[in-house]
């Protein structure tokens, strides 16, 4: 793996790792890591840092819903152009272009279902290349971006083994 | 009316079994039963789980109601993958004849004591090693001769070394590298150069390879893929290590079918076959598991090198470990026993007295990094806080 891959593949596992600890573990110097890491920023590789949260323990908890869109394309509009107006409203938390029966994924997010609903209502369905919008609101979350939601479980090995 | 003299008690331990002295690091067991909090550095295992695939398989065999015996020297199917599996060390093993699946490796190992070892044999083990090598000679009724590796040596095996402890009076040799607890490997000179002393003097080799997958520069050397070796040696690996499947007690022996039989003898009275689940597990291990492998491999590096780090830093002595997932530092102070149970005490840091592995030990400390890096910092920041 090379330098910039393996920076990638710590801090996808751990935003938090220090400076002076991804250094310790890949074998660079601090300076290196910093550059390598400002690059990775600059250049839009790594797009930000987030806490992965389990959202039943946020307060109060937010109401998600997971809306399929089916779009229909014209010469004068592509697809970008389509993500490009929604990927602006801050309700939307992820959106995705997906093979299969519908073309956009989105992940919207808000304080109440009706403020969701009207969101879908008011500012999706409208757009007139959307063809159609089918919304499923989340019930329960059990893993994101690689982990788990739940207690955690305890390091039950012996404290001594051969 | 009672008796005049008591007998002696018909349930008293055997001479064979008194004559074993408990584990050095039972003492240290105990101390950190009674405390809360303690980061462990004791460990001599994964702390991943066995790779969910694995787990799958072992429980869908269970489902389908897989629950017999097996053959007693294993599925033919795990033979099978097993032979094209080490064919990556150079080995090259008939799966019906030269393979034998056990019990964990420490079973082979035992298996391979009580087959091949006479009362009044000598067996060469080179320390330190791990902790089964001793008991299972003497258990075997063998004279043990300690070849104790050496710091200078970064605990390489040398022909210096043992001609030094006499080892070419031996009749066999045990050996461990990857090495427990010291994370030493050997390179293919170094594993020459054992292998040529050994047929020079003819000895058979034991060699445990249960590491091997854990080697993070260069590739494993096998002594049996030497020339003239395959005749002379067993080899020992199994799932505990590279699938952290410890709790599923699979091991292999592979061997000369000669040695097999032999073992085979002893292995079919005693365990009949090994576990049934863990074999299924054990395919798809070896199936589709080479990616988890990989990942574990990646992650215990990092940890390497992230503990030698810390310790260079701290001003703490260590060669550079490049096996297993063991540092061997120095004992700052030299007495390692004081240090580990001071360190204990006043840190709740878990870390196992180098003399607990034999001969050649002293004054060093094994840490294991099968941690997470978040326990391996805390334990590294207490350490640091317990020198100063």
């Amino acid at each position: 793996m090379d330098e910039r891959a393996e920076l990638l593949d710590l801090l996808r596992e751990n935003a938090r790792y220090s400076t002076t600890d991804l250094a310790r573990m890949t074998g660079e110097s601090e300076q290196a890591v910093e550059e390598a890491i400002a690059t990775l920023e600059s250049d839009g590789t790594i797009a930000g840092y987030q806490a992965v949260v389990d959202p039943a323990k946020r307060e109060p908890e937010p109401v998600r819903a997971h809306v399929e869109c089916n779009v229909t394309l014209d010469r004068e509009t592509s697809y970008d152009d389509i993500a490009e107006r929604l990927a602006g409203f801050p309700e939307v938390a992820s959106l995705r272009l997906v093979s299969g029966d519908y073309d956009f994924a989105m992940e919207v997010e808000a304080d109440s279902m009706g403020e969701v609903s009207r969101f879908v209502s008011e500012k999706v369905a409208p757009v007139p290349e959307i063809t159609q919008t089918v919304t499923h609101y989340i019930m329960d979350a059990y893993k994101r971006a690689g982990h788990r939601f739940g207690d955690g479980e305890a390091d039950d090995r012996l404290a001594y083994s051969p | 009316m009672s008796r005049e003299r008591e007998r002696p008690d018909p349930l008293a331990p055997s001479q064979r079994v008194a004559s074993v002295p408990e584990s050095g690091i039972r003492r240290f067991f105990e101390l950190a039963a009674e405390m809360d909090d303690v980061v462990s550095l004791g460990v001599g295992e994964p702390d991943f789980a066995a790779p969910y695939r694995a787990r799958e398989a072992a429980i869908d065999s269970l489902q389908r109601g897989k629950t017999s015996y097996t053959a007693n020297r294993g599925m033919s199917e795990l033979r099978e993958r097993i032979a094209e599996r080490v064919t990556r060390y150079d080995l090259d093993y008939d799966p019906e004849r030269e393979i034998l699946v056990t019990a964990g490796a420490s079973e082979a190992i035992d298996a391979a004591f009580r087959a091949l070892v006479d009362p009044g044999d000598t067996v060469a083990v080179a320390q330190p090693s791990y902790v089964s090598y001793e008991p299972g000679v003497r258990f075997a009724d063998g004279e043990v001769l300690r070849v104790p590796t050496r710091a200078e040596d970064e605990f390489v095996l040398t022909r210096e070394t043992l001609e030094a402890a006499g080892a070419e009076r031996a009749d066999l040799l045990v050996y461990c590298y990857p090495n427990n607890p010291t994370g030493a490997t050997m390179d293919a000179d170094e594993v020459a150069e054992v292998a040529a002393f050994c047929r020079d003097h003819d000895l058979g080799v034991l060699a445990d390879e249960i590491y091997a997958a854990l080697t993070y520069e260069g590739e494993h050397v096998s002594i049996a893929a030497q020339p003239g070796m395959r005749e002379r040696t067993v080899v020992f690996n199994g799932f505990s290590k590279a699938y952290a499947m410890t709790g599923l007690r699979l091991g292999y022996a592979l061997a000369p079918e000669r040695v097999v039989e032999s073992m085979n003898r002893v292995h079919q009275y005693t365990m009949l076959s090994a576990p049934t689940t863990a074999q299924y597990a054990a395919i798809e291990a070896l199936d589709n598991c080479g990616s988890d492998v990989a990942e574990m491999r990646t992650q215990y590096d990092r940890r390497r090198n992230f503990v030698l780090s810390r310790l260079d830093e701290m001003g703490i002595d260590c060669f550079e470990a490049t096996g297993a997932f063991y540092v061997f530092p120095e004992a700052p102070g030299g007495d390692a026993n004081a240090f580990a149970e001071d360190l204990l005490q006043a840190e709740q840091v878990a870390v196992v007295p180098g003399d607990a592995f034999g001969a050649g030990g002293d004054g060093h400390l094994r840490m294991s990094y099968a941690s997470s890096l978040d326990d391996l910092r805390t334990a590294m920041d207490r350490i640091e806080r317990f020198i100063d």
